[in-house]
């Protein structure tokens, strides 16, 4: 996944590349989605508790659910094309629009948990390697392993369970009070408040990776020829520690970081889910149940153009960090 | 300082790696001593403890390695100093290049960056001051174009390049000693003669003491002063370089000799070569370390060690029992062609 940065033909290939996966992910999406079985119309029928097949029928055709899979399909990769999502017909709502209000609060959720683990865990990483084989090395280790066994949703339950339900510090789940209005600071203040948990849950995964992660990656530039290098012309060990360990073990760091931002927002809908944050994950958690198939197709296209993009952030760092992958 | 004391005195050096309860000796006490502008080469065959005698100078050894014994640099006994204080000397006032210079440079640092780093550590002097100083040291090892390499990333230099700039960031403070440790060897041979001559130059114009550690005779005849052979962790042979080469005494600097390649002596003709290899650490034979690859080796090699005593006129030393027997005068010279 490495770019060549430089020139405007490098940049408009990387663009047309982009366009391409994203278009990729969209129709293998929507074939996807068909092969699951039951539609929308089934759904709402159900509820309605007067389901008769001419009413069924009805909603299919009132949908568009009636046409055979490759006009659907024209017609979807049409609007695709020209940045129209669609109507949800479950909430009564442009697509677009329910998009567009979910995915502030989990580019949030998504970028205070990445930060977060990236962090702190790159610092007890880098702490624990250079204490390597010492008892804070050991108990970093061990940390690192136990929050990397541990599942996410029953580090979510127990965070609640233990900070609002026990000790009533912190919210239980949702984004913000209701109804207190709150403006500014307040509000700001509001929001980590309710932040924190969730963002918590998500982070302690990956801040179990990245500790691994960094350790493993410093340990290794250690035993460098650079590193003996920087020994013998009389560096202070502090400094080759972050001068030349951690610079170098922070390639791979980044890296993973690349890899993994699509997993993250994997991880968001559980997350979202147990602590009632009103993010893309959960709105494409009850999308699922609803075989709100516009809604979903919409979400999965919006979430792979987010991880695109976040990907393309994590080369353009990389050709920082990493002079030899920044070709003139 | 006088140019005949000494800058760099080591004595009795042993090195030991730790297995587990047990020690595995690797050195087994060498000494040898190196002037101010002097060029002292250390000799041998991969695997003989060379390499290890260059890192136990700047305390370089692996965690698993101790040494024992004493290295005085200028006023300091440094064997064995720990911490600040031996970091205070390395680099400022021994310093050392290695092999490889693909990977001796931190890849994503440049290369003015690197020099001045190794500046800045010691000398308490303004980040502008350091640029300029590190920049001037870019034009003494003659790298074309410094201002442009200044900003240059090891990867954008060759490897010839790299070893200059290594050469320059070893200067950066004057240091008294500069260990070299087959600086050539990864190198193409018309860029091995140039790096050469660079430290040759730079010897002479500064004033250091340079260790040459190598395994390519043909390099000794030309640069090194004096010459200590090495074989399985021991000296075998000191002396001049000229009178080495002239008057090989131990069996294994004869054949070492032998075994150059050299103009002029016919593409057909077979290389000579010492048959066997060097003994590995747990395997170090009874009696004479060369005894197994030796032509001349009697009985008495096998069973009793030998040291290094006084031979010829000058300060030669060799270790072998049988160098008298060896060294009869019908033996023609090999000559000073290298």
């Amino acid at each position: 996944m490495q770019m060549r940065v430089g020139g405007p033909l490098a940049a408009i290939r990387r663009f047309g590349q982009m366009v391409a996966v994203v278009v990729g992910i969209a129709v293998i999406n929507f074939f996807l989605l068909h092969l699951a079985p039951g539609d929308a119309a089934q759904v709402l029928a159900g509820e309605a508790g007067s389901a008769t097949p001419e009413y069924i029928a009805a909603l299919r055709a009132q949908f568009g659910l009636d046409q055979p899979l490759a006009v659907q399909f024209a017609k979807y990769l049409a609007n695709v094309l020209t940045f129209d999502l669609g109507f949800s017909f479950r909430q009564g709502l442009p697509v677009s629009q329910l998009i567009l209000d979910r995915l502030g609060p989990t580019l949030v959720l998504m970028g205070v948990s990445i930060t977060f683990a990236v962090l702190v865990g790159g610092t007890l990483g880098f702490v624990a390697a250079r204490h390597a084989g010492q008892p804070l090395d050991t108990a970093i280790s061990v940390l690192a392993l136990l929050f990397y066994a541990t599942p996410v949703f029953w580090i979510g339950v127990m965070l609640i369970v233990v900070f609002s339900v026990w000790l009533d510090w912190l919210p239980v789940g949702g984004m913000a009070e209701i109804g207190t209005g709150l403006t500014g600071l307040a509000h700001l203040v509001d929001v980590a408040r309710h932040l924190a948990l969730p963002a918590l849950t998500l982070s302690l995964y990956y801040l179990a990776i990245y500790t691994r992660l960094t350790r493993a990656a410093m340990l290794e530039a250690y035993g460098q020829d650079y590193v003996r290098t920087a020994v013998a012309k009389g560096v202070r060990p502090r400094r080759i520690a972050y001068r030349h360990v951690l610079r170098n073990a922070l390639l791979p760091v980044v890296t993973q970081l690349g890899l993994q931002l699509g997993a993250i927002l994997g991880g968001a809908v559980l997350v979202e889910t147990v602590f009632a944050w009103p993010g893309l994950g959960r709105l494409a958690f009850e999308a699922l149940f609803q075989r709100d198939l516009n809604l979903l197709l919409g979400i999965l296209l919006c979430s792979s153009v987010v991880v695109v993009l976040a990907n393309l952030a994590v080369d353009l760092l990389y050709a920082v960090l990493d002079p030899r992958t920044a070709r003139a | 300082m006088s140019a005949d004391s000494p800058v760099l005195q080591v004595e009795d050096l042993r090195i030991a790696f730790r297995e587990g309860a047990a020690e595995r000796a690797a050195v087994h006490g060498i000494g040898f001593s190196v002037a101010a502008g002097e060029t002292l080469a250390i000799v041998g065959e991969s695997g003989c403890g060379k390499s290890l005698t260059a890192f136990a100078l700047l305390g370089l050894l692996p965690g698993n390695a101790r040494a024992r014994g004493r290295v005085r640099l200028e006023d300091h006994d440094i064997l064995g100093l720990q911490g600040e204080a031996m970091r205070r000397l390395r680099g400022a006032r021994i310093a050392m290049i290695f092999q490889e210079p693909m990977t001796a440079l931190n890849p994503v640092l440049t290369v003015g960056a690197q020099i001045v780093e190794a500046i800045r550590e010691h000398d308490a002097v303004s980040a502008a001051e350091a640029r300029a100083r590190a920049g001037a040291l870019l034009a003494r090892v003659r790298i074309p174009d410094p201002e442009r390499r200044f900003v240059e990333y090891p990867h954008q230099l060759s490897g010839g390049m790299r070893q200059r700039v290594m050469i320059a960031m070893a200067l950066a403070c004057s240091p008294a000693v500069l260990v070299a440790d087959e600086p050539t060897t990864a190198l193409d041979v018309t860029v091995q003669a140039e790096i050469l001559d660079l430290i040759d130059d730079l010897r002479r114009e500064t004033g250091m003491a340079v260790v040459l550690i190598t395994h390519d005779l043909g390099l000794v005849a030309e640069h090194a002063d004096r010459v200590l052979v090495m074989y399985a962790g021991r000296a075998v042979e000191t002396g001049s370089a000229a009178s080495l080469f002239a008057t090989p005494r131990h069996p294994y600097t004869r054949g070492l000799i032998a075994a150059r390649p050299r103009i002029g002596s016919g593409a057909r003709q077979r290389l000579a070569e010492i048959p066997g290899q060097v003994p590995s650490l747990g395997a170090v034979p009874r009696g004479c370390a060369f005894a197994p690859r030796c032509p001349a080796a009697g009985a008495p090699c096998r069973e009793t060690l030998p040291l290094l005593e006084a031979a010829g006129a000058a300060a030669e030393r060799v270790a072998c029992l049988r160098w008298k027997d060896l060294h009869a005068p019908e033996q023609s010279p090999v000559s000073l062609d290298a």
